[in-house]
């Protein structure tokens, strides 16, 4: 029986470089896919676009073509990626001529387009998620919006020969998806398969989550090699079950209990995950350690996608503006505490007042919510504060600072910073109102 | 007896809601841990969540329980004025919720 296998080469924009070029060199992959749109990406992608029309792609794209290409190329492995961001075409252009710079002559390289409804959203009032506003009431701050495109798109640029493939915003799973589609003919409405296909496109798309990455609990929950951990990959058959694994040697472990963490991770009913392709079922999933750093995924499922396709908004939403100062020593909670009651007073006595404001002591309970008795060692007070303008902002990092001289005693390693907010709420469109496009450049 | 000797826990976001996974080292646990794991017992040992709705969704044949916080993150990680505006520190701290039951005060 055929298998194709399926690597994980990045889980986000700023994930290691490295071991994506461990599974490009050593992993026999058939596809490599790089996932790195979170939430807002996006939108602080098009911020850069509006500032020079080139940009909008993700910062680290050139350098991890650069990195994976040529062994890539030498495996015939075929690369996917949403690292096209807020314009997909410019990093077409970017990976050629990195690709031209290599002597990768002949390379194949692809861009999807069509996510981007930021026209749709602006003169239609769609209601957002919250439930309590529509896109007009932000009409004026909004900044992006793109679709979660489907496999489609991608599926088209594999059969046309693409060796890369750059899409903008789509579904995670569905970058993974797409080569299962390509390779075995699932059908758009075989809802079983393109659900387990799902199923494996999210346990694979934050890659060393699955791998003992956001796992370890030294004495609990014990994972070796965090340092040079190993990104999976999945053999995946045609009944859309598969086998995980990763590169031997690698740091890290695979176990059913790595897998089950990642299955759910950033799900809400696991029976009705909502995706472009598919309303996947992963509440049927079955894991079985059959080797070590090796899971058999069997079960889950599928039936018929949504009508509608979920769009990110991104928008203006003023700016946050933080400071802190750390205590240590004894008295150290008291002097913290001190230390936000003041700049909390500050903030009245001269009109600043930002709309919302969160004081805390890090180390106490800037994190935590359960607090534990006992005197610590040191705090670090934390003021944060929700403003209209920079300058605002900018005004409660100086009362911070201004606890050197004017605060508790003993305060130090004063820090600040100001950032605009740049928020993302969701919407629905219709699926029939996109227009998905395909273009291909040859090195 | 402490959760952390029965279960590991990960911690997920969307938009404004917080996901929690607690999952069983071993099946045989799952029918204790939905005992114990509630909404109620979840929401006590992390007080103060700004929380619009919980539900609690339980996989058997998986050993795990996943919890869904609706508006536990205050606008979400792009607004949120919070330290951790993922939430992705709110699960480790169930690590220490007390399982007890009757039967253990006899052992």
């Amino acid at each position: 029986m055929t298998t194709i296998r399926i690597g994980a080469g990045a889980g986000y924009s700023g994930d290691r470089i490295e071991p994506a070029v461990e599974l490009a060199e050593k992993g026999g992959l058939d596809y490599l896919v790089f996932e790195c749109l979170a939430e807002r990406t996006i939108a602080l992608a098009h911020l850069r676009r509006l500032r020079a029309a080139h940009a909008g792609y993700d910062p680290l794209l050139e350098r991890r073509m650069r990195a994976v290409l040529p062994a890539a190329r030498r495996g015939g492995v075929r690369i996917i990626t949403n690292m096209g961001a807020a314009n997909p075409l410019a990093a077409m252009n970017a990976t050629v001529a990195v690709a031209r710079e290599l002597g990768l002559h002949g390379l194949k390289v692809a861009a999807v387009t069509g996510d981007d409804v930021k026209h749709v959203v602006s003169t239609q009032d769609l209601p957002l998620d919250d439930g309590e506003r529509t896109s007009a009431d932000i009409e004026d701050r909004i900044i992006s919006a793109n679709a979660y495109l489907g496999a489609g798109p991608i599926v088209t640029a594999l059969e046309r020969g693409a060796d890369v493939v750059i899409t903008g915003r789509v579904g995670d799973p569905a970058m993974f998806l797409a080569p299962m589609i390509h390779a075995f003919g699932w059908q758009e409405d075989d809802w079983t398969c393109l659900g387990r296909g799902t199923m494996i496109g999210h346990l694979l798309e934050c890659a060393g989550q699955l791998t003992g990455g956001y796992f370890a609990v030294p004495g609990l929950t014990e994972v070796p090699g965090l340092a040079r951990l190993g990104f999976p990959y999945a053999d995946v058959s045609a009944d859309g079950s598969a086998v995980l694994s990763k590169v031997a040697g690698s740091g890290g472990l695979l176990t059913v209990d790595t897998c089950k963490e990642q299955l759910l991770y950033e799900v809400f009913d696991p029976s009705a995950y909502l995706q472009a392709d598919v309303t996947a079922d992963f509440s049927t999933a079955r894991f079985d350690q059959i080797g070590k750093d090796t899971v058999a995924v069997s079960g889950g499922g599928g039936r018929e996608r949504p009508a509608r396709l979920k769009v990110s908004v991104g928008y203006h939403d003023g700016f946050i503006g933080e400071g802190q100062i750390s205590y240590a020593g004894p008295y150290c909670e008291k002097r913290g505490r001190l230390a936000l009651d003041i700049v909390r007073e500050r903030l009245q006595l001269t009109g600043l007042s930002p709309s919302e404001l969160d004081l805390s002591l890090i180390g106490i309970d800037a994190a935590s919510r359960t607090g534990r008795g006992g005197e610590p060692a040191e705090v670090r007070a934390r003021v944060a504060g929700r403003t209209v303008t920079r300058d605002h902002a900018a005004a409660i990092g100086a009362e911070v600072e201004a606890l050197y001289t004017n605060g508790p005693a003993g305060g130090g390693g004063s820090d600040s910073r100001v950032r605009e907010v740049v928020a993302v709420a969701s919407t629905f469109v219709d699926r029939h109102i996109i227009q998905p496009s395909v273009v291909m450049e040859v090195c | 007896m402490r959760l952390h000797r029965l279960a590991h826990v990960r911690t997920g976001d969307k938009g404004d809601t917080s996901q929690i996974s607690v999952i069983a080292f071993d099946p045989k646990d799952f029918d204790r841990l939905e005992r114990r794991v509630t909404v109620d017992r979840l929401l006590a040992h992390l007080p103060n969540l700004p929380v619009r709705s919980v539900v609690r969704h339980a996989l058997p044949g998986l050993g795990a329980l996943n919890f869904v916080l609706e508006g536990a993150l205050r606008g979400g990680v792009t607004r949120s004025l919070s330290l951790d505006p993922h939430g992705k520190t709110l699960g480790a701290q169930l690590l220490d919720l007390d399982l007890s039951e009757k039967e253990d005060l006899s052992q």
